[in-house]
């Protein structure tokens, strides 16, 4: 049996250990928002947080997650408020949607380095996320909006909930 | 066809899946965004709306939602002639069924053929609505008034909910077409309006349910070991091995594919397991051996030559005016040059996957479909059944750009549903995606074209060649379409007196399909480039270059010079081309771009425009190059599609056919040697990341003109704008695509 955080909560599962994170999430664990796309790391459709930083889980092999804290969209926020997902709404990002789990786990963990990215930074830091419909204009202008949500005091407060729930996030 | 069976009421149940097909299996779908209808308690209006007693309004959307934002904007449509507050509007997704008409999302159709049909079924809920309402209250038709989710009483000030009146309503015969009264446009409370999209929630929090994400219990995970060459077929493999891999549950070879391919499976074996890893790790142990095919000696860069070979020889005649081979004799100058595109694929973000259950001769299907209709068909069909016995479920499409309009995935996910008794979900792997894919055919095409002593253009030779889609649907086919020639060829918009457009055969070696606006791309390009050389030639800007060569307001009608011209399909009278319409995007673009202004060094602007499905769009590029590296700066858009519906999707639209056609330019292409395509994944088959992205600007013309296409006539015009941009900043002109052969990007 292997074991981790998921989401704030404990989960056992009992799989092959070589088997990556993005399969024990959607095939065993039934956690569909993680979506698949290339199974190579190269499009950043399943980017999820481990320990609070960002990885691709198609290509992280369970056992390396073992005791360790993910975190997926199904947990960035209970109720879409985190200020990445509040922004997407506002800015009218997503197309079809299927990359934006990805997306959003990937400005969600740029914020938390750095809350006033510049345009060069965030391009460098989403390089690795594709989304074939093209939304990465209003993907950037959220990224901003966010930013400055997590700067102003209100905010701060949700960003408060959100460290507390992913723990060592911090 | 958008035919919709009256406007009735009596199949919504049917078709939203309670009765259906006696069929309704338990799932742990945990979608809110696909609302199936069991949920569903309502009294039905007609085929499309239905109403709960606590007020909600089911709008059923029978089209497939891609990014298009179809699920909100056919809807919207239906809810503001409804007069229903859209708080209180649940969209159901709707079943595979003729009696919607055609549900084939593609073709840039949705709105365009449905928009009426929506206003009127919206219309006629809102009548039914308004007489249950004069009933109750016992006064005349004209005393009471619908209004956003209720019913007045003009005498008394009194209101009934639509909750309230929906019973009633439903037990009236539907309203006579003529009884119908369609609001007057400045009545419009949700046509027109950036009404956000009704997905927006479940995306954000990741409850979106795709065609790869379907769950349903005790069901098994599927990949196929596809021939690598179109047309082989399996000699043998190793079954043990395969099964021998922990979690494989069993394999099992398909039945051999056959010319014409259609939307049949490939050959190959099938590797099904208890989760979708140990299905992929069990497919690399099959050590499948191939027997040989006759496509195996396609290699696309030969294949290439051969077709720029036949170029420089007359080829048959589809469009002639004058004539231009008489003209060409007399010219001043000749210009002459050729332009290539290679294959390319779709690459949706979310390969293709189907569930299926097969139970007592009936099978249920969840499936990513762009044509859930053809994809009940061709269930049917692989299995033997009746389409009736077949349910069509339509998930979310994580993208599809027209591979999802092919439902061979489904048949797959059928064919093992009932090989192994079991529920199975079949997905594809990136690499499925992009080495079995349907491709966008490869072509060439050539201009030879006379310029008289004073600049006119007075010739106009251009001849094209490309393998046919229409070889997939019957293995023969060697010379492109006349539905493909009117796809940026023979709908040559130019006012020049001699013509001669011209095909030369091609025959097909891979699965050719559509790919987001078609031979457009490869029309386009090739002309938008032309036209950008000629104005070099003829020392004008290429703005001027553009109005000389389109000529005065008229309407171009290529069937006079013998062209049997399809308009996408619709009548040229309703849409015809109209050379107004064409010239104010590109001037509209020109103005607000600032494309004829004076550039830094190094950059340059580059412009296109282009009608395709019925709708005109005009793309100013500005690039920069700088040591052998291009980088796109701005992309500016100006788009007539007539009367829209919700301008913020027509916008998110333009921006991603803005960034799909970035790709397309700068590194699109998919090769095959022996047969074989030698891409595989993101890595080789590169698409637009967000550090490559520019500035991107929409300008959408208002106008009351009945609506156009607008998922697919954004992206012909890019390609073009770019390469003419790179060579007004360095001089360089790139005739062969992609342009990453030429420079970095």
């Amino acid at each position: 049996m292997l074991n981790f955080t998921l989401n704030n909560k404990k989960v056992s599962v009992d799989t092959d250990e070589n088997m990556p994170l993005l399969w024990v999430l959607r095939d065993v664990l039934g956690e569909t928002g993680t979506k698949y796309s290339c199974g190579q790391g190269l499009c950043g459709a399943c980017t999820v947080h481990l320990d609070g930083q960002p990885v691709r889980a198609c290509v992280l092999p369970i056992s390396t997650v073992a005791n360790k804290r993910i975190t997926t969209i199904e947990g960035l926020s209970e109720d879409a408020s985190h200020p990445v997902q509040k922004a997407w709404a506002e800015h009218k990002v997503p197309q079809c949607g299927y990359c934006q789990s990805g997306q959003m786990m990937s400005a969600a963990a740029l914020l938390q380095q750095n809350s006033n990215p510049s345009e060069d930074e965030i391009n460098q830091f989403m390089d690795g996320n594709i989304c074939r419909c093209g939304t990465y204009p209003r993907i950037k202008a959220a990224i901003k909006s966010a930013a400055k949500m997590l700067r102003s005091d209100s905010s701060q407060a949700n960003l408060g909930v959100h460290i507390q729930q992913v723990g060592d996030e911090v | 066809m958008s035919e919709v069976q009256n406007v009735s009421r009596r199949d919504f149940l049917k078709l939203v899946g309670v009765s259906g097909s006696g069929l309704v299996l338990a799932t742990t779908l945990g979608s809110s965004s696909l609302v199936y209808a069991a949920e569903s308690q309502g009294n039905e209006l007609n085929l499309f709306v239905s109403v709960e007693p606590d007020g909600t309004v089911n709008i059923v959307c029978h089209r497939s939602e891609m990014g298009q934002g179809i699920r909100t904007s056919l809807p919207q449509v239906v809810a503001d002639e409804m007069e229903a507050d859209w708080n209180k509007v649940k969209v159901i997704q709707g079943l595979a069924d003729a009696a919607y008409g055609s549900q084939n999302t593609d073709g840039s159709r949705s709105v365009r053929r449905f928009y009426q049909v929506m206003r009127e079924m919206g219309a006629s809920a809102r009548l039914m609505l308004e007489q249950a309402a004069a009933k109750t209250w016992q006064v005349a038709a004209d005393k009471v008034k619908a209004e956003n989710g209720f019913v007045r009483n003009l005498v008394s000030g009194e209101k009934l909910s639509f909750g309230q009146l929906s019973s009633i309503a439903a037990t009236f015969d539907l309203p006579a077409k003529e009884q119908i009264k369609l609001k007057d446009s400045n009545e419009f409370r949700y046509i027109g309006k950036d009404i956000p999209i009704v997905d927006m929630r479940d995306i954000q929090t990741g409850k979106t349910v795709y065609g790869q994400d379907t769950q349903i219990e005790g069901m098994l995970y599927a990949c196929i070991a596809r021939s690598p060459v179109v047309g082989a077929s399996v000699k043998s493999f190793d079954e043990e091995a395969a099964k021998a891999v922990k979690g494989v549950v069993g394999v099992w070879q398909l039945p051999d594919a056959q010319k014409p391919f259609v939307f049949r499976p490939l050959s190959g074996v099938a590797v099904v397991a208890e989760n979708s890893w140990a299905a992929m790790e069990g497919r690399k142990h099959l050590n499948i051996q191939w027997s040989e095919a006759e496509n195996q000696r396609h290699n696309s860069r030969h294949y290439l030559a051969e077709l720029k070979g036949r170029l420089p020889s007359k080829g048959e005649v589809v469009r002639q005016r004058g004539n231009a081979y008489r003209a060409l004799e007399t010219a001043d100058k000749i210009i002459e040059a050729e332009y290539t595109v290679p294959y390319l694929a779709h690459a949706p973000m979310e390969p293709p996957a189907a569930t299926a259950v097969y139970k007592d001769g009936m099978v249920e299907v969840w499936a990513c479909a762009q044509t859930p209709q053809s994809t009940q068909t061709n269930v049917a069909q692989a299995l033997g059944l009746d389409p009736e016995k077949v349910k069509v479920n339509v998930t979310l499409l994580g993208g599809g750009f027209g591979r999802k309009s092919k439902p061979d995935f489904s048949v797959e996910a059928a064919l093992l549903a009932k090989q192994f008794g079991k529920p199975v979900k079949l997905f594809w792997s990136r690499e499925d995606d992009l080495q079995h894919c349907y491709y966008h055919a490869i072509s060439a095409q050539r201009f030879e074209v006379g310029i008289n002593s004073s600049g006119d253009v007075t010739s106009w030779v251009q001849r094209t060649s490309f393998p046919s889609i229409s070889w997939t649907f019957t293995g023969t086919t060697d010379i492109p379409s006349n539905s493909e020639l009117s796809l940026g060829f023979g709908d040559l918009p130019f006012n020049i007196p001699n013509l001669s457009l011209e095909k030369h055969k091609a025959t097909a070696h891979a699965r050719i399909g559509w790919i987001r606006s078609v031979s457009n791309i490869q029309h386009a390009f090739a002309l938008g480039s032309f036209v950008d050389e000629l104005a070099t030639h003829s020392k004008k800007t290429p703005h001027e270059m553009w109005l000389e060569l389109i000529g005065p307001d008229r309407i171009v009608d290529p069937t006079a010079d013998g062209f049997d011209y399809q308009n996408y399909g619709e009548s040229p009278e309703v849409f015809p081309i109209d050379t107004k319409r064409l010239k104010q995007v590109l001037n509209t673009v020109v103005e607000k771009s600032g494309a004829n202004e004076q550039t830094e060094a190094n950059e340059g602007w580059g412009i296109c425009v282009h009608r395709s499905f019925v709708t005109y769009v005009a793309v100013a590029a500005k690039v920069k190059v700088v040591n052998g590296k291009v980088s796109i700066l701005e992309l500016h858009s100006a788009i007539d599609a007539g009367t829209v519906v919700n301008p913020d999707r027509v916008r998110s639209q333009q921006e991603g056919s803005m960034i799909f056609g970035s790709s397309i330019a700068l590194m699109g292409e998919i090769t095959f040697d022996k047969g074989q395509v030698e891409q595989s994944n993101y890595h080789d088959y590169p698409v637009m990341r967000m550090g490559q992205c520019p500035k991107i600007e929409t300008y959408i013309i208002e106008s009351d003109a009945v609506p156009g296409g607008v998922g697919e006539p954004g992206t012909p015009p890019v390609a073009p704008a770019i390469v003419n941009a790179i060579f007004h900043a360095s001089g360089k002109r790139i005739r062969d695509l992609p342009i990453n052969k030429h420079l970095a990007v």
